[in-house]
């Protein structure tokens, strides 16, 4: 992140309050928002529909205890605890994958890499709503419904291209020079890989756990789709359960589980936001 | 060693199967069951074409779902390219707190997917929701959004365009590119400022531009969680978009060769506007050092 703020380049000339004036007003709406979800979910019911500012006249903790009870058998512990179990798998496979992936392409030479490269790049533009269809009658047919076995197993297989892609710009901005000693002094391939590769790559990887994390923490679409059992629902599904169930909607407790719900992809968004936006961005399309 | 063939490849074989198994078989599985009919109990029943002739002429519910979803993404996609390139621009020059900024506008970008967000979205939008007391202390009254036909595009549209945040960041590592002896030399000749925006700035960064188009239209074009949350696609089938469409056709009514004669249409539709995108290019995306890049 230092090299990125060195980076900013244009001096600030004119007149700088009216930037940070036009930036504040923008950063207060995007916000405002999120706290005000924040402090609406420690308000009563009727001052949720009156109050437009997100302090709460009094703390009230009753929405958080009614919501995590659910109007289901399991409360939201079970429903957390099913967010983990498909999330961290996940999050293990993809990397191992996306790695071995990454390296190859932007270290070795083999027969149809610039074809596999090109099927790569042309899948991050596939729109995947039109496999999940067929996807869902494979997974059928292998008997994985009602498992988390579809949410994980394709990631095991570097499906999700963004990240592959994201790893491969990154070690193509890495000189080679390491590498070429770790070879003289008698690496093999395995070796350079997770003595020299990986540590290099630890920013970008930071990255990709932090976006698979809060991606399949989001997924609601997958979940969706294959799971029907109430008793494997990750938060997401819930949390539509909790909405869906009747017209009167208990809005104090449904605020009261978003926030909880926010609240692992935050935590994991300030914790690694410094190297994360970093791979965004090295990622991007410069160079 | 990084000549040797075979290991190379045995890096890459995880990819290799996960594409042919997960991608390339799906994509011809589901073009295969658009010429079908199938309801999951019988065994599939070969139709030929009468799928895509039923939703080209019979299907009012198709057409009003492929307007939606062309004026959804018409709206959406360059309000939010538009303000990642804005909010990029005013971010790129040095100043004091630029990382709280960064994070404040990338933050609902990273959130804004997720199903406590849309509950948020729903809230905020609904008849005694945060807007329509905002309005209210103005004076203005209270706006059916998510009820009104008229409005209810507006609610999702705006969801998309507050997670403007992951394209600015890439806009961000763009800007930062252009080199500043470029912006002196206009200064020293006098161009104003919002000069060297358009005549500097922008035809620089006209291949990001362009990448950030074509990555939020196939974003926009699946946008499913918004309206499925906070509209569900009412009312009157006002945000009824393609992907709400495809999930009703194939996973609650089970018309499996239906559900896959719509997705077909959604990714032609895709690829001949990125195609169009791709052809258009040529005459407004401009590649410094191209014969470089091309060594």
């Amino acid at each position: 992140m230092s090299g990125a703020s060195e980076l900013i380049l244009v001096r600030e000339r004119g007149r700088p309050w009216l930037r940070y004036l036009a930036l504040g007003a923008v950063a207060i709406v995007m916000l405002y928002p999120l706290l005000w979800l924040v402090g609406a979910s420690f308000k009563s019911n009727t001052e949720i529909y009156t109050e437009i500012g997100f302090w709460p006249a009094h703390f009230d903790f009753g929405a958080y205890a009614k919501g995590w009870k659910t109007s289901t058998e399991y409360t939201f512990a079970t429903y957390f605890l099913n967010s983990f179990l498909i999330t961290i798998p996940r999050i293990v496979v993809t990397v191992i994958s996306c790695v071995l992936v990454a390296y190859a392409f932007a270290r070795f030479e083999f027969w149809g890499k610039k074809l596999l490269f090109s099927v790569m790049v042309g899948t991050m533009m596939l729109p995947l709503i039109i496999l999940r269809l067929p996807q869902y009658l494979v997974f059928k047919e292998v008997g994985w419904l009602d498992s988390y076995l579809p949410l994980i197993v394709p990631s095991a297989f570097a499906t999700d291209t963004f990240f592959v892609f994201m790893l491969v710009q990154f070690l193509r901005g890495i000189p080679r020079d390491m590498e070429e000693a770790a070879q003289i002094d008698g690496c093999n391939a395995l070796q350079l890989l997770w003595h020299i590769i990986v540590p290099l790559l630890k920013p970008a990887i930071i990255s990709v756990i932090v976006f698979q994390f809060i991606w399949t923490m989001n997924d609601f679409m997958g979940p969706l789709i294959y799971l029907s059992t109430v008793e494997k629902y990750p938060v997401s599904l819930a949390l539509k359960m909790s909405i869906g169930a009747t017209e009167e909607v208990e809005w104090a407790s449904v605020i009261a589980i978003s926030v909880l719900a926010l609240v692992p992809s935050v935590t994991v968004f300030f914790l690694a936001q410094k190297h994360f936006i970093e791979g965004a961005t090295s990622s991007g399309v410069k160079g | 060693m990084y000549e040797n063939k075979k290991l190379g490849f045995l890096f890459v074989l995880p990819f290799l199967l996960g594409v042919l198994l997960f991608k390339l078989f799906p994509f011809v599985m589901s073009l295969a069951l658009s010429f079908t009919q199938y309801d999951i109990i019988n065994p599939p029943e070969f139709v030929g074409l009468d799928n895509y002739r039923e939703l080209a002429t019979q299907d009012p519910l198709f057409r009003k779902s492929l307007g939606v979803t062309l004026l959804f993404a018409m709206l959406a996609v360059p309000l939010r390219v538009g303000f990642a390139l804005f909010i990029a621009h005013v971010l790129n020059f040095r100043m004091r707190g630029i990382n709280f900024f960064r994070s404040a506008f990338y933050l609902p970008s990273i959130l804004g997917g997720s199903i406590a967000v849309a509950v948020l979205w729903r809230f905020i939008f609904s008849q005694h929701g945060l807007v329509n007391i905002a309005l209210g202390k103005f004076g203005i009254e209270p706006i059916s959004w998510l009820a009104d036909e008229h409005f209810s595009m507006w609610t999702i549209v705006l969801l998309f365009t507050w997670q403007f945040g992951s394209a600015m960041v890439i806009f961000l590592a763009a800007l930062q590119n252009v080199p500043i002896a470029l912006y002196e030399a206009a200064e020293c000749d006098g161009a104003s400022k919002r000069q060297q925006f358009f005549r500097i700035t922008v035809p620089l960064i006209t291949p990001v531009i362009f990448f950030n188009m074509i990555m939020q239209m196939v974003h926009a074009f699946q946008e499913f969680n918004g309206p499925y949350m906070i509209t569900e696609g009412g009312p009157l089938s006002s945000t009824y978009v393609l992907a709400l469409y495809i999930y009703d056709q194939s996973f609650r009514f089970f018309n499996l060769g239906y559900g896959a004669a719509l997705s077909w249409v959604l990714f032609a539709l895709v690829a001949a506007l990125s195609g169009l995108s791709f052809w258009s290019s040529r005459y407004w995306v401009f590649y410094a050092g191209e014969k470089e890049s091309k060594r």
